[in-house]
């Protein structure tokens, strides 16, 4: 086995009384691409400060390429790091600003030079060398501060929310080119957003947080597909999960769940998988977690899993590619991704086919995961 | 009709309106200009008639013959009590003292700027607040305690030990402006710089020092105005021959017996003045800016 390039062991981190950081185990290897995510507030930030050497660990401890990392200081350990603001020195020019680090750490003037024109090519930042940043639009700025960490040829990126200050467009031709640095380099990559997109695109692994505590550490499709608890699975996704609550039944080899609604009989579906946490005739109150896509136009093709019920229609919003349909069930706002031909009016009823095959189930009071 | 013609005859009520309220404003601003330059005008034209002139003509009037003579006795020649060396003296010692006390008082200030704002330590706003205080304890409450301090520090009645006092005493406001400009600057651009690799020292000079021209310019013009005009330090502190030119030009204008010299008296102030009056004319422009820079994110 490899030696991990980034493991981070029992790491704690208090602000006097308060603990921002909880129980962090994260161990990431050569060439992986780990996106922290959550809301604003879970302290993603602050573990990226912390892995950067930026503020002190409480205890726990975090390695980077197998050497410990406590009392070393940031620009000993390796690193190099892209900020929200750029942060880039205003009165130096750009050429100035990428080879500052080198001229500190005392690299020679041809090695600088060489090092800044290979970097000033691959991002294609050549003709803006002599400018100021205050020359520069959002996007160079970006530029700029990624060859300066470029340049560094680090064991490790560390990213802040590098994209936050940019504009929609621009925010996907970046991380575009980010997704592309990272195939091109083969780096080792620690990325904080506070964007699921971001987070879903760019990861090979991803570390949702949630009040400072890991609320589940794997890849895009894990988290996705089989969220641990409520709210990862309402955290990822956009629109986000369909959180329904529900009555289960567990008989044979299936379970019955039945949702109530506020007209009409209450929908009863079967899911002939069975959820690994109710027994066989055990009765409880679940939590069904349904992705919009997995609710949908009745198709002729169906599979066992998917079973049809006509529902009233609350709001119709149609995207072009696809058209969202709510409707109200358990009490809950629930929408369905629809084709997009679909040709339905509010206060009207339609067929929606549930696919329960790719069901999440959670208990409801802790939220934790069943099947 | 043109919709051009349709507008400007539209316009027109307005634009009468408005260059009157300009016109108005104009007259009033001139208004000001005029009585805040009076004083100015007086002391010059003053300081370039004769004696008999000034005692004949009018306070207001233009000198018939031009003398430049008050001001050659003025520099060199006026009476401060029993030497009669003019002001000459005086005003060296003056930049003796403002020079390197407005020097060291910046330099002092962007330190304490720095570390009080990007620098974040246990109770460093309590220190801020203290140095804060500083600003405000009159000039009076130091007298005593200092005059003490100085002579237990062998440098009472010195060059040295003004320079120690105003330097003291501008730490408050040095620390202050340099504060509130770096407070603007995220600190990231530590991060940054850390990661890079500079340390504390490095960072301050590659990246907050060159950042700062507009209010180094603006704490210097504060120093520099507050250093050459002050009396009460000076008066206080020094003793024959270490004196600064604003003491010097009270005893020339007080200590004069028999025919009071007014023309005299005139060029001195005038020469007092000149140095702070020549800092605001070439900097001018750049205090203003520097006033309004720490709003303004670059």
């Amino acid at each position: 086995m490899t030696t991990p390039i980034l493991s981070i062991t029992n790491l704690y981190k208090n602000y006097g009384a308060t603990e921002v950081l909880k129980e962090i185990n994260v161990a990431i290897e050569p060439g992986e691409f780990l996106v922290l995510v959550g809301p604003s507030g879970c302290g993603k930030s602050t573990l990226l400060n912390c892995i950067a050497g930026l503020e002190a660990i409480t205890s726990g401890g975090i390695n980077i390429d197998g050497r410990g990392m406590v009392g070393v200081s940031p620009k000993d350990r390796d690193i190099a790091m892209v900020f929200q603001s750029y942060a880039l020195y205003p009165t130096m020019t750009v050429a100035k600003n990428v080879t500052f680090g080198m001229k500190v750490r005392g690299i020679d003037a041809a090695t600088q030079q060489s090092k800044l024109d290979e970097v000033a090519k691959l991002l294609q930042i050549e003709p803006l060398l002599n400018r100021k940043p205050g020359q520069l639009s959002g996007g160079q700025r970006q530029r700029v501060a990624m060859g300066r960490a470029l340049v560094r040829d680090p064991k490790l990126f560390l990213f802040d929310e590098p994209l936050s200050n940019l504009d929609a467009k621009l925010r996907v031709e970046m991380r575009t080119q980010i997704k592309k640095l990272h195939h091109t380099l083969n780096a080792s990559i620690v990325y904080v957003t506070h964007d699921q997109i971001e987070a879903m695109t760019l990861a090979t692994k991803i570390v949702v947080m949630k009040d400072g505590i890991i609320q589940q550490i794997g890849t895009p499709d894990e988290i996705y597909n089989n969220p641990a608890n409520m709210f990862v699975a309402s955290f990822m996704g956009s629109p986000s999960m369909n959180i329904i609550p529900a009555k289960a039944k567990a008989n044979g080899s299936g379970v019955k769940v039945i949702i109530e609604r506020a007209e009409g009989e209450p929908l009863k579906l079967r899911d002939a998988n069975g959820i690994s946490g109710i027994a066989n005739g055990e009765e409880r109150e679940i939590m069904i977690g349904l992705r919009p896509e997995n609710i949908t136009n009745p198709t002729a093709q169906a599979s066992a899993d998917v079973q049809v019920a006509n529902c009233k229609v609350d709001v119709v919003e149609p995207t072009g590619s696809d058209t969202f349909v709510t409707t109200h069930l358990g009490g809950k706002e629930i929408t369905a991704r629809m084709n997009a031909d679909t040709r339905v009016r509010p206060g009207e009823s339609m067929n929606f086919a549930f696919d329960l095959s790719k069901a999440s189930y959670f208990v409801p009071d802790t939220g934790e995961r069943l099947n | 009709m043109t919709d051009a013609t349709y507008i400007d005859q539209q316009a027109n009520p307005h634009r009468f309106k408005n260059a009157l309220l300009r016109a108005g404003l104009y007259a009033m601003l001139v208004l000001f200009a005029l009585y805040y330059l009076m004083p100015l005008f007086v002391m010059v034209v003053t300081s370039l008639k004769s004696l008999d002139e000034i005692r004949t003509g009018s306070l207001l009037g233009l000198p018939r013959e031009i003398d430049v003579s008050a001001w050659g006795t003025a520099w060199s020649g006026a009476c401060t009590g029993i030497q009669c060396e003019g002001l000459q003296p005086y005003f060296w010692n003056s930049v003796l003292i403002a020079v390197p006390a407005v020097f060291i008082s910046t330099v002092l200030g962007a330190f304490n700027g720095y570390v009080i704002s990007q620098w974040r330590f246990k109770g460093s706003n309590i220190i801020f607040a203290l140095m804060l205080f500083g600003c405000f304890v009159p000039f009076q409450v130091v007298i005593l305690p200092m005059a003490i301090l100085l002579g237990k520090m062998g440098i009472a009645g010195s060059i040295t030990g003004l320079i120690f006092v105003h330097v003291i005493y501008g730490l408050g406001f040095t620390t202050l402006f340099f504060r509130n400009y770096y407070i603007s600057i995220p600190v990231e651009l530590v991060k940054a710089a850390l990661i890079d690799g500079a340390g504390f020292f490095r960072i301050f000079w590659s990246v907050f020092l060159p950042l700062s021209a507009p209010i180094v310019v603006v704490t210097v013009i504060w120093q520099f105005t507050q250093i050459w005009n002050d009396f009460l330090f000076g008066v206080s502190f020094s003793q024959a021959g270490t004196q600064p030119i604003t003491v010097a030009l009270n005893n020339i204008v007080n200590s004069t017996t028999g025919v009071k010299e007014y023309n005299v008296d005139m060029a001195a102030a005038i020469i007092a003045a000149l140095p702070t009056l020549l800092v605001y004319v070439v900097a001018g422009k750049y205090f203003i800016r520097g006033l309004t820079a720490g709003s303004v994110k670059g």
